[in-house]
């Protein structure tokens, strides 16, 4: 997986709750058997027309916001569907974190497995972030800093979150969840030697 | 003296392997959890799959993993080959996967084929007390059971085949009480909806709930199913019922469940699931089951519902300025105006199916409104069992000429149009009553309005060819 520590970069805001993952990624993209190549379909159905075309009224296809790696969004971002195709889409879009005031649980986990870095902050901090990000001319940028565990700005805006200390290191150091479960292989067998209730199948 | 013990409290501890993390007050850290049931489906697991071939590595206990095809599955004619190309790669790489690994696949033409959420338990492979996780949201169905059942994503299916194992951070619980007898006309779909609508679509997360009171004793398997089912649509990480008398009846005789002495002694052991007296949850919320009426989306998330003989709400009535702007953008997406009744608003299309309301006792009530009517004009309505053995039964029992003589189109078991992977799609524009789980923007085919409901309340409205209150259609 790829490490996040630091990230600086264009925000784009998205300014909706409960953006749902059938927004993220439809369905129609979710056909493909690979992790790659999903970035194209993000949020397809309010990023383009009808006909094909981008959708100018879309917040991503602002001129200012092309090229951003930061989104700031409203609350319970990544509702819905546990697809891993919406992180997948908005990793390959080129997101590097993603902030809002709450996400949905599977979302939130799948995120960190995708080095996609998900920032919990206070409602009014979102909603400042998102005020800076519309009232820019030519591109808002924000630092987003895990090492730290704060997001801030050029002219003065400073906010802190939090992060379990496990996923925190797990994305700091970009490590491989199976292999530090495989690592524990003696304990899950113990574990499996020990129980009373039987498996699945094993039922007799 | 025990502490009292919640029900999720029981099967959570009993499935920690070892804790991980600072494991502080503060950041107490995620545990390891053994998983006892692992299902699998075409869309969600390649990626896992391949994971695990690039790093040279195997799928630990293959016999505790089961696959199914469903979510992108024609429903028509199924000896013909799949059109889709890309949903046949999909497909024809989950036979190769289960193949090179050694785990059991029903395949597209097995007898057991069906939605995942309703084979598993029509098989007696879901049991109480099980963690029981699925690359779908939807897992929390499971939980009717008893058992702790939640959705994970993609990478957590590629770590729970290597390791049998999942990281999870512990949820908080929520009992959730429906009291009283709900009235006749009033099904399972009602109460999570009520539910949903009174709390939110992010009112649980971070919780499982757990559902107690009257009327959930007094609902049968199916109806536990179609409420652990959208648990997730309020958030939550799973919901469960504690396993009883309906629960063990349910699975005594199915295929995968113990038989003779084994049996008995599962029986007593499952009898022990179930919260302590005293056992604190950390929220509780307590609905008058008795005091419902039906209820039907009239937007584009499930809590966006409301009571049939309700009118659709106005924006500037809403509680807050961002719930005002969700609104606006939901009636402008449905086409819909403030104040118009619901009752009667025409419909195009009616979906009856999917994992939360695709078993036999929803297609017996949704039968009991089309037998001996007939679809109205201009409507098209499809019935989409859950799986090969719902069809079959309902077949024994007629329900399938109940629906095929009305003008309902009877169709093979798949997710179909509740989340529109295959063929079977609205057409923009186009308004439709459903018995699916999610009525989001395009969920059912780009620009199409889905209705949420229960499966009575969606035949009816296949036959008068608008929504309907189902209290007046109830034969005595």
């Amino acid at each position: 997986m790829q490490a996040f520590k630091t990230h600086s970069g264009r925000v784009v805001a998205l300014p909706r709750a409960d953006v749902d993952t059938d927004q993220i990624i439809p369905k129609q993209f979710l056909k493909r058997i690979e992790r790659t190549g999903f970035g194209p379909s993000l949020f397809f159905d309010w990023r383009y027309r009808p006909d094909g075309l981008p959708n100018p009224e879309f917040e991503l296809n602002h001129p200012d916001a092309a090229g951003a790696s930061v989104l700031v969004t409203g609350p319970n971002f990544g509702c819905g569907s546990s697809r891993e195709h919406a992180p997948w889409a908005l990793h390959d879009y080129g997101f590097r974190a993603l902030i809002a005031p709450s996400f949905a649980d599977i979302f939130y986990g799948n995120c960190c497995q995708n080095g996609l870095l998900p920032v919990v902050l206070q409602e009014g901090e979102v909603a400042e972030l998102i005020r800076r990000a519309e009232a820019s001319v030519g591109g808002y940028e924000l630092n987003v800093d895990l090492i730290e565990r704060t997001v801030s700005d050029t002219a003065g805006f400073a906010a802190r979150f939090q992060m379990d200390s496990y996923r925190r290191e797990m994305l700091l150091r970009g490590l491989d969840e199976i292999g530090r479960t495989l690592e524990l292989e003696a304990g899950i067998a113990a574990f499996e030697r020990h129980r009373s209730e039987p498996a699945v199948r094993g039922v007799s | 003296m025990m502490v009292p013990r919640t029900l999720f409290e029981k099967v959570w501890q009993s499935h920690v392997v070892t804790t991980r993390g600072a494991g502080t007050r503060d950041d107490p850290g995620p545990a390891l959890l053994y998983v006892d049931l692992h299902l699998v489906h075409e869309v969600t697991s390649p990626q896992a799959f391949e994971g695990l071939r690039l790093a040279g590595r195997k799928v630990r206990r293959p016999e505790l993993t089961v696959a199914t095809v469903d979510h992108n599955v024609p429903t028509g004619d199924r000896r013909l080959p799949i059109a889709d190309e890309t949903a046949a790669r999909q497909v024809a790489t989950l036979v190769r996967n289960a193949r090179e690994t050694g785990i059991e696949l029903f395949d597209l033409d097995a007898p057991d084929q069906g939605i995942v959420h309703v084979i598993g338990p029509e098989l007696g492979l879901t049991q109480p007390g099980m963690v029981i996780v699925c690359g779908d949201s939807h897992t929390s169905t499971h939980g009717a059971f008893g058992a702790l059942a939640f959705g994970i994503g993609t990478s957590e299916v590629e770590h729970v085949l290597a390791t049998q194992c999942i990281v999870q951070n512990r949820p908080r619980t929520m009992e959730v009480r429906f009291s009283g007898v709900p009235a006749a006309g009033i099904a399972a779909k009602d109460l999570i909806l009520a539910l949903i609508r009174r709390i939110g679509i992010a009112g649980a997360t971070g919780y499982v709930l757990e559902y107690t009171g009257e009327a959930i004793e007094g609902l049968s398997m199916e109806g536990r199913m179609t409420i652990c089912n959208m648990s997730i649509e309020a958030g939550a990480r799973a919901g469960m019922v504690a396993p009883d008398a309906t629960t063990f009846a349910y699975l005594q005789s199915r295929p995968r469940t113990p038989r003779g002495e084994a049996w008995e002694r599962a029986v007593s052991r499952w009898s022990s699931l179930r919260s302590d007296p005293g056992a604190d949850h950390e929220r509780s919320i307590r609905i008058d089951a008795a005091a419902l009426a039906p209820q039907v989306t009239w937007g584009t998330n499930p809590a966006m519902a409301a009571d049939i003989t309700e009118r659709v709400p106005d924006p500037a009535d809403a509680a807050s300025e961002a719930d005002r702007l969700s609104y606006r953008r939901a009636l402008e997406y449905m086409d819909l105006r403030p104040g118009t009744p619901l009752e009667g608003l025409r419909v195009d299309r009616v979906f009856l199916g999917s994992c939360t309301n695709g078993r036999i006792e929803d297609l017996r009530d949704a039968a009991t409104m089309a037998r001996g009517r007939n679809v109205a004009p201009g409507v098209r309505a499809m019935v989409v069992p859950g799986s090969q053995r719902v069809k079959t039964e309902a077949e024994r029992e007629g329900l399938d000429r109940d629906f095929t003589e009305a003008g309902f189109e009877w169709r093979n078991p798949g997710c179909s149009m509740c989340l529109g992977m295959n063929e079977d799609i609205l057409l923009p524009g186009e308004r439709c009553a459903s018995t699916s789980n999610r009525n989001f923007e395009g969920r059912q085919g780009k620009g199409g309005r889905t209705h949420l409901m229960s499966p009575a309340m969606a035949a009816a409205a296949a036959v008068e060819g608008c929504l309907v209150d189902v209290r007046g259609y109830i034969r005595s």
